[in-house]
């Protein structure tokens, strides 16, 4: 994959604890400006979660018809909106681009879990015909792809992924297998909403949710004392395009698509090491680009001490202890599941774009024995080429994404 | 007619679990006989419910060699996908010791996920839906893995020790062909070697019953229900819902042949498309599917006319089977009348997400066999349905290419070709 | 609420069609418009199927299989709803 003929970023669209579209996004992320706050989707009373990453100010009736709103989950409204913020950053009107060359990819984590949760509780309060005609269309985990292909007659090789928090990076992996085979705009990214009751205490079961009730520190990946993730609802959604057909039209490109893994940690009982670090290495590999010219990797960052012990010795094995710039914003926003890589995704490109490395709120100084020079305290500027961005998913699931600069970095705001 | 790309898939290996047999031969055996594994659901009290009809796997899980700690923390989707793999493998003759982990993918498609387990544990936790803000300590340890459809990739890949790419494709119903189509596609762009490749779903649990009730997409003819699945029939009044899996392993052409693998088909082409129409409705003309399935004819290289049998959708319901036949005729012009069409869901009903792989499978034993399937409940021809659906009765039929077609919710428009291991140079 | 015998007008119609909120952006269903298809007004087969089974939930009225392709209308929705309700209670007050 030569670095011309990549696959360019040209649009995004960010719904997300952060903020509501792209500037607000990325301006919390400067300013470490938190999106976790208390639990309001609905009262926690005893659960020991307290703290969670939502998308603040959330009215989709603005820009969404309401039978449309009706018909689908929090998720998806989020979905949508992202979608088309996305195309319309780009400048792409789908009626302008072949309609069998028009795709969508997104990642789901849980479906539509609100909904489903409204119709299950329909059906045992009050039986079978309680359900509603939109049970078949808003809990499924397709819905959100279905309705971004039918809202913007969208007819190319639509498709869902879900691998939990790295279905995200794997949707840019594939938006780029349909690029080259034909398509010439891909809408990539993913979103989740799964703060309901029944999708939180599903999330308590991991026993890796943060009952930490701080939210500037209650999600420290990395720290000594980390304690586990806080969850967060949002996403979002980017436009990639052909690289020819982008120039063509004169598109602004944020970034590159270089090069992308997807690879599975070993089943638990055989005695073998976490795939996180050859997946890294197939990724540069992919990407032509070696570890020594990337300029910063936006971390997985569970948050959990093995988890984030494993993420640091994969990464001093892949670049060397220290070597290269590691941030997580994500503590900004919690984690998003479907929606949590591709939000890595959009704000590694404003990096590369903005050329400047996102710090990691919530902690001061990394726990030393990670040998990871982690970004904290605040932005660092820096020259930017390439930067890496990893994520895991529950049950193994690792993917790595390599982005380049796109033609028209900005200067610092 | 050859085909230039340098890295082919083949499948040299099939497992399934469908309703009336648990296992490949009992599904070709049930097939070939014209039986239906149609019948009233026993898996829920359905007495509610408008249709209460399904084709149910009569599934004992520990004869299906499952230990009891996986029978614990695994939805029924997950024994099914684990029980296929397995079947699989062996049928493949790999040995998973000698293959590179890295090297060795998952592609698992499901429509509706964990559904089963999700439920159980809502009406536990919810009390029987009497609380919103349901209780946290009473959910089973491994509640998360039944959130996540990803968990079913996750067993399979334990299974096959993979350590490539693992995926879960959710299409809704044509899931179980686009998971296939994206192992084929890991192996020609060089990603992996080998690919155990499939789809599951077990979704009879109250949930899903009624949400097709509230939409009145399946069958509600409960006193008939062997016969109540009559794809392209002029009574056809709506799909059985049903339930299993197909695991097939793929692997690079190359390394299969360097290892004497018995091959039952290449998958020569693969084209997905979406209607972009309405999340459920279909317009008569099929020109999604049509489209979807010329892209697969040029990714084969081939023509309308080495088109030798089609695996329909065949749903049943009166919108999709009069929406095939109108992508058959426009793709394939008059080869569509020339050709034998016939639809498996008329024998193991509609099973979402894991019916596309199912068929996958039913097309690589058919042109293993040489014999096509037939629509089983077809006795009243419609004007709107006038092709040659094989009624009743299987066939001998000489295949060397077979297309396989799916049609789903949310607009999904997929066609897959497969092409028997010496027809292709 | 409760349906007047013989008495289902236009505006228990909306009411029942609006009664799971969302759709103010499809147009409401007036005495102009009543004539129309569903769909041409923004409730497309999912809606009106929804609509339906609301009838049967919170007014007991069946509208069985057979009879969906006759109420392509507001206006027959309102005739075809009527009619039952004669054929249930012929000659009973509210």
């Amino acid at each position: 994959m030569t670095w011309d003929t990549a696959p360019v970023v040209t649009g995004l669209g960010v719904v997300a604890p952060t903020g509501i579209g792209v500037e607000r996004h990325w301006e919390s992320v400067l300013k470490g400006r938190s999106g976790i706050a208390p639990l309001e989707r609905f009262d926690p009373a005893d659960y020991p979660l307290r703290l969670a990453g939502q998308v603040p100010d959330f009215t989709p009736r603005d820009s969404v018809p309401g039978r449309l709103l009706q018909q689908t989950d929090r998720g998806t409204h989020m979905g949508l909106v992202a979608a088309a913020a996305a195309l319309d950053d780009a400048g792409i009107d789908p009626a302008d681009v072949p309609e069998f060359e028009l795709a969508v990819v997104t990642a789901a984590s849980s479906g539509g879990t609100e909904f489903g949760q409204h119709e299950m509780e329909r059906l045992y309060q009050n039986g079978p015909g309680w359900v509603g005609a939109y049970q078949s269309i808003a809990w499924f985990y397709a819905a959100t792809t279905g309705q971004i292909s039918i809202r913007h007659g969208m007819r190319g090789p639509s498709g869902v992924l879900c691998q939990e928090q790295a279905g995200g990076l794997d949707t840019f992996g594939q938006a780029r297998r349909l690029l080259r085979g034909g398509s010439r705009v891909v809408v990539a990214g993913g979103t989740d909403a799964s703060l309901c009751p029944y999708g939180v205490v599903a999330q308590l079961s991991t026993r890796a949710l943060s009952t930490a009730t701080d939210p500037d520190s209650a999600y420290r990946p990395f720290a000594p004392d980390a304690c586990g993730y806080v969850p967060g609802e949002g996403g979002a959604m980017l436009v990639v395009e052909r690289s020819d057909a982008a120039a063509a039209r004169g598109a602004r490109t944020y970034g590159r698509v270089l090069g992308h893994a997807a690879g599975f940690d070993p089943a638990p009982v055989l005695d073998r090491p976490p795939a996180l670090a050859s997946t890294i290495e197939r990724a540069l590999a992919d990407a032509g680009v070696a570890p020594g010219a990337v300029g910063a990797v936006f971390a997985d960052a569970m948050g959990v001490p093995a988890a984030d012990a494993a993420e640091a010795a994969a990464l001093r094995a892949v670049f060397g202890p220290g070597a290269v710039p590691v941030t997580a914003p994500k503590t900004l926003t919690g984690r998003l599941y479907g929606g949590g890589s591709s939000l890595d995704v959009a704000t590694a490109v404003l990096a590369l774009h903005h050329q400047v490395v996102p710090h990691t709120a919530g902690l001061d100084r990394p726990d030393p024995r990670h040998g990871v020079d982690l970004v904290v305290g605040g932005p660092r500027p820096a020259a930017l080429d390439v930067v890496v961005v990893l994520a895991r998913g529950h049950g193994g699931f690792t993917s790595a994404l390599v982005l380049g600069r796109g033609d028209t970095a900005l200067d610092l705001p | 007619m050859t085909l230039s790309r340098s890295r082919r898939t083949v499948i040299t290996g099939i497992g399934v679990v469908a309703p009336g047999g648990v296992g490949r031969e009992a599904f070709w055996d049930l097939l070939t006989a014209g039986r239906t594994a149609t019948r009233p659901i026993t898996l829920f009290d359905a007495s509610g419910f408008r249709s209460r009809i399904a084709a149910e796997v009569d599934f004992d899980p520990e004869a299906a060699g499952l230990s009891h700690p996986e029978i614990r923390r695994m939805d029924r989707a997950a024994q099914f996908a684990v029980v296929c793999a397995r079947e699989a493998i062996a049928d493949s003759g790999v040995d998973l010791d000698t293959l590179d982990p890295g090297r060795t993918a998952v592609t698992i498609g499901s429509a509706v996920g964990c559904t089963m387990g999700l439920e159980q544990e809502y009406r536990v936790l919810s009390d029987g839906g009497r609380r919103w803000v349901v209780d946290h300590t009473y959910g089973v340890p491994h509640l998360y893995g039944y959130m996540v459809p990803s968990t079913l990739a996750v067993e399979v890949a334990w299974e096959a020790r993979a350590e490539g790419p693992v995926h879960l494709v959710s299409t809704g119903c044509t899931s179980g062909l686009d998971s296939v189509g994206l192992g084929a596609r890991l192996i020609e762009e060089g990603s992996a070697d080998v690919v155990l490749a499939g789809a599951t779903d077990a979704p009879l649990a109250p949930i899903t019953s009624a949400c097709f009730d509230a939409i009145r997409a399946t069958s509600p003819n409960n006193d008939d229900a062997e016969h109540a699945s009559r794809p392209f029939d002029a009574q056809r009044d709506g799909f059985v819902l049903g339930e299993g899996a197909a695991v097939l392993v793929l692997e690079e052409l190359n390394r299969a042949r360097a290892r004497g693998a018995r091959i039952y088909a290449e998958m020569v082409g693969y084209g997905n498309r979406s209607n972009a129409f309405h999340m459920t409705g279909l317009r008569p003309d099929g020109r999604e599917m049509a489209e979807a399935i010329r892209v697969a004819l040029d990714a084969a290289r081939l023509d309308p006319s080495d088109v030798d049998y089609i695996n329909a959708h065949g749903s049943g319901t009166r919108q999709n089977d009069r929406h095939e036949t109108a992508a058959f005729k426009a793709a394939l012009g008059e080869r569509a009348r020339e050709v034998p069409v016939s639809s498996i869901k008329s024998m193991v009903g509609h099973s979402l997400g894991a019916i596309g792989s199912i068929e996958l499978a039913a097309c690589a034993l058919a042109l293993d066999r040489q014999v096509v399937p037939p629509t089983a409940n077809l006795h009243n021809a419609d004007p709107e349905c006038d092709l040659d659906y094989v009624p009743l009765v299987a066939r001998e039929h000489r295949m060397d290419s077979v297309l396989s077609v799916g049609s789903g919710f949310g607009g999904f428009q997929t066609a897959a070709l497969l092409t028997r291991e010496g027809a292709v140079a | 609420m409760s349906l007047s015998v013989a008495r289902f007008t236009l505006d228990d119609l909306t009411a029942v069609l609006h009664s799971d909120t969302g759709f103010d952006n499809a147009e409401a269903v007036t005495a102009a418009n009543a004539d129309r298809p569903f769909d041409e007004l923004g409730y497309d087969s999912l809606a009106v199927l929804e609509f339906v089974s609301q009838l049967r939930r919170h007014h007991g009225v069946h509208i069985p299989d057979e009879a969906l392709s006759e109420i392509p209308t507001p206006l027959s929705a309102v005739d075809y709803v009527n009619r039952l309700l004669v054929e249930r209670a012929p000659n009973a007050e509210v």
